[in-house]
């Protein structure tokens, strides 16, 4: 290995309170050799960005740091004016950020931005900028970059838009590139392109770059070497390899035994108890609880929902607007779903996969084919009296945790307000009863019931929109990526919750994620969706071991391997 | 672009019919027409023919359509108090109003956007601070007062500039200028100031807000992490993306400031449009009242299709739809 490009030593992050400092990174040592990737990885809150942002002197204020040295080639950087720091951000460190649809701004053509960036660090004429930005365009694989550079951020696709990001961080050959959170914003096909850019760029231009993530699956992919963080503090460090597969350190063990496995289905998920603790979740005794009560739906026959031939046609434009354009979000999609089951939909984004859900809870009205539920064609129900009986029985948890409950109502109303919705109960004390009951049985415990929303965290929110999905004794449960805005080790703890409830209440769910593993560990039979058709629909095993469809092979390939991932068989035993 | 603009003027001429029919109905059903044209003395007779020659006999469709090809040619028909052609009075009138209005609204601008920008890029720094303080005064005086503070100031107790009329003015065919006489020019002073004060607090405050969005977002961020530098950051990327929701507002208080500087004018006794309106609505001169509806619907109307084209030049997400 040659010497190393960047070198943190004992760095110290801290952000003053009225409580006093708080440590946001604590002796971090790092550091990163030509033509080498450092995986940085850690659950969010443990640090991750702020050391990337220390490095380059961007901490958001009141940060400052707190101690320690950064080396760039050998030169001390921590301390030294703006203006210098200037000089290096760019064109020595070059930084990647999270997500491209808000990185560019919005109302300057790429060449503009791309050229302002080169002719601040390098001396070049504008004839010779606009080459080198064409050039860059090419370099980072965008088709026709001639044409392509005189173009604004909101014609590029969100992976062609990473692209760009990519050329304006490499617009002065920096040698050490920070990369956070590169792919995390993308669908996986985008992600492993972006990956294999990064990657190929680092071999070629023998750059140093540190990838901050908290997908074990990025890093599986690309970095030679990785830094756990938990807290602030880098709890190991070692060779990818190491690090998946026989890690050190108990915070590691755990966190990798979280990660969703691709290749075998488990029981249940090992829980990672280090990050946010679950509560204790109490047993209710469903013979006699209101819970367990009115489940008899009685046994319909064949599938509890069965769709077919779904349509849905999104319009725009019209009025004065002029050019009307249609797009089929869902194209004769056909499908059903067992009594009982857990039916996986799975697809990239804009595939259709939500406006399915959607449709099924009437809340777009479909363009044409029938929803059967329970044996009653929803879409013929005109009433919205009679919709609501069936919309009692199906009840939904959505993907973002932040604006899915309402942050000004008390979390007990919240889940108070589809029982008096559907007059379920004959008094308030009895709703109040229930929703204490049901915030001990997702695990929040009854003290939560006088709490705002804002004083949980995401993964607690999830926890309040599932007690808020129950809360109408439903049979059928649509979960549109419902831990997708989460970290591993909580989305471990959810999908135990919904797999419980569900052996508990017997319930019927709907499944939608991108992400295969959860898909693999949670669903029975799954469903691919793409650009609106579903071209494939298999059990779960079948699935993942024989693909038929060209795309269900095309995403199968994308989905991380984890090569040499730690052994875990200890923990499937554990769980079985 | 031509076609967005088209589609444009197309709405406008609606809205303009939509508040010409408004206008009109004033007419109907806002007092009758002759009782306030004739006296008390007036035989029946009298009445009808007069009725029947000012055509209020026809349907209303008729009536609408003539009004419409009238105010057209800018016939808004005669003024009830004042027995002259409404159009003469606003001709008259209008270029008081409109210079007045321009000069404040330059002036809220020119200061306005940049100590906006100023105390966005420093919110912290005493200026700033002592600024946002003494800003809240601005929106929360009453325009009035600060008219009658600065009379007794600037006009009384210092004798520096004249309170009251527009000085000499110069005819430039139709119109009336008082940019060109020193004390035309001193006249203006203390009511543009007047006029300005809560416009460009408001600027102020609204650059500021957005401006300060904007540095919060990620593009920024980027920027400083490419190492570009600070000015061509703030003021070409920053700013511009402020611009974007900050020209509407601009616009309509551009707007708002020809239409309703009646107080102004009153305080200052302007001899504008406003001081004519007020004393339409007292004597219920419906011709005038509903000639200035029309013409500050037509202000509006304009605005809002100039606010539309700059954010065709300033935004280039508009212009693809096409």
């Amino acid at each position: 290995m040659s010497k190393e490009l960047l070198d943190i030593k004992d760095l110290v992050v801290e952000f003053p309170s009225r409580h006093g400092d708080v440590t946001a990174a604590k002796d971090v040592n790092l550091s990163v050799s030509a033509g080498e990737i450092l995986g940085v990885v850690g659950e969010s809150g443990a640090g991750k960005s702020t050391i990337g942002n220390a490095v380059v002197g961007l901490l958001e204020r009141p940060g400052r740091v707190g101690g320690g040295e950064v080396f760039l080639e050998g030169e001390q950087i921590i301390g030294k004016s703006q203006a210098e720091m200037r000089k290096i951000r760019g064109k020595r460190v070059g930084m990647i950020f999270q997500d491209p649809l808000t990185s560019l701004n919005p109302l300057e053509t790429i060449a503009s931005q791309l050229m302002g960036t080169i002719q601040t660090h390098l001396d070049l004429s504008d004839a010779e900028a606009r080459e080198r930005a064409i050039d860059l365009l090419d370099q980072v694989g965008i088709p026709d970059p001639s044409a392509r550079v005189d173009h604004y951020p909101h014609q590029f696709s969100g992976g062609m838009r990473q692209r760009v990001v990519i050329a304006l961080a490499l617009c002065a050959e920096p040698d050490v590139i920070l990369a956070d959170e590169p792919t995390t914003a993308l669908d996986v096909s985008i992600q492993a392109q972006i990956l294999d850019l990064l990657k190929k760029l680092v071999r070629e231009k023998g750059v140093g770059m540190i990838i901050i993530t908290h997908d074990m699956g990025v890093i599986a992919e690309v970095a030679d070497r990785v830094a756990v963080m938990y807290r602030g503090v880098v709890v190991e460090t070692g060779p990818t390899a190491k690090i998946l597969g026989n890690p050190d350190h108990p915070y590691s063990r755990s966190l990798i035994s979280a990660v969703p496995r691709p290749d075998v289905r488990l029981h249940r998920f090992p829980v990672v108890e280090s990050i946010e603790a679950a509560g204790e979740c109490k047993e209710l005794d469903l013979n006699t609880h209101w819970l367990g009560k009115a489940r008899d739906f009685g046994k319909s026959d064949g599938p509890l929902l069965k769709v077919d031939n779904l349509e849905m046609i999104f319009k725009s434009g019209g009025m004065f607007g002029g050019g009307k354009s249609e797009v089929r979000a869902v194209d004769n999609v056909s499908f059903d779903i067992r009594d009982g089951e857990c039916f996986g939909i799975v697809g990239e984004s804009g595939s259709g996969k939500s406006t399915i859900a959607r449709l099924v809870t009437s809340i777009y009205k479909v363009a044409g084919g029938s929803i059967n539920f329970a044996g009653t064609d929803l879409t013929k129900i005109k009433k919205r009296r009679e919709l609501n009986v069936h919309r009692r029985q199906m009840q939904m948890i959505f993907q973002d945790p932040f604006s899915s409950v309402n942050s000004r109502m008390k979390v007990r109303d919240i889940i108070a307000e589809p029982i008096r919705f559907h007059k379920l109960t004959s008094s308030d004390t009895e709703t109040r009863q229930i929703v204490d009951d049901l915030l001990d049985h997702v695990g929040l415990g009854a003290k939560a019931a006088v709490k705002f929303p804002h004083e949980f965290s995401g993964g607690q929110r999830q926890r309040i929109s599932i007690a808020r999905a129950l809360a109408t004794r439903p049979r059928f449960l649509i979960c549109d990526e419902p831990t997708s805005a989460l970290d591993v080790s909580i989305q471990a703890q959810i999908l135990n919750l919904l797999k419980d409830l569900q052996e508990e209440l017997g319930l019927t769910m709907m499944f939608i994620s991108h992400d295969l593993p959860v898909i693999r560990q949670m669903c029975d039979r799954v469903g691919v969706m793409s650009k609106g058709k579903m071209v494939e629909i298999a059990d779960t095993e079948e699935l993942f071991k024989a693909p038929q469809h060209e795309y269900s092979k095309h995403l199968i390939s994308l989905m991380p391997s984890y090569s040499g991932l730690m052994d875990r068989d200890a923990g499937q035993a554990e769980a079985s | 672009m031509f076609k967005f603009v088209s589609m444009r003027l197309l709405q406008s001429i609606v809205v303009m019919l939509v508040v010409g029919l408004i206008a009109f109905a004033l007419f109907r059903f806002v007092g009758d027409p002759i009782n306030n044209m004739v006296g008390q003395d007036t035989t029946l007779e009298e009445r009808e023919a007069l009725t029947e020659s000012l055509g209020l006999n026809d349907p209303f469709i008729v009536q609408y359509g003539r009004f419409v090809s009238n105010a057209v040619q800018g016939d808004f028909g005669m003024s009830y108090r004042l027995r002259q052609p409404v159009s003469g009075l606003i001709a008259e009138r209008f270029p008081a109003t409109l210079e007045l209005s321009l000069v404040s609204a330059v002036l809220a601008l020119v200061l306005g956007v940049p100590m906006g920008i100023y105390t966005a890029l420093k919110p912290k720094s005493l200026f700033s601070r002592s600024f946002m303080t003494i800003s809240l005064m601005g929106v929360s005086l009453p325009t009035f007062l600060i008219g009658i503070l600065l009379i007794l100031f600037f006009g009384v107790t210092l004798r520096w500039l004249p309170t009251f009329g527009r000085g000499e003015v110069v005819e430039l065919g139709w119109w009336s200028t008082g940019f060109l006489t020193a004390s035309g020019l001193k006249s203006i002073i203390l009511p543009a100031i007047t006029l300005a004060v809560f416009q460009m607090t408001l600027i102020v405050r609204l650059v500021r807000a957005e401006m300060l969005e904007v540095l919060r977002t990620d593009y920024i961020k980027f920027a400083h992490a490419r190492g570009l530098s600070p000015r061509l950051i703030n003021f070409s990327i920053a700013l511009r993306n402020t611009l974007v929701p900050v020209i509407t507002i601009i616009g309509l208080q551009v707007g708002s400031i020809i239409a309703f500087a009646i107080i102004t004018e009153s305080v200052f006794q302007w001899p504008g449009m406003g001081l004519l309106f007020i004393q339409a609505v007292s004597e219920v001169d419906i011709p005038v009242m509903a000639a200035y509806l029309l013409l500050i619907a037509f202000v509006f109307v304009v605005i809002n299709l100039i606010v539309d084209i700059l954010y065709f030049v300033v935004d280039p997400r508009l212009r693809v739809q096409n």
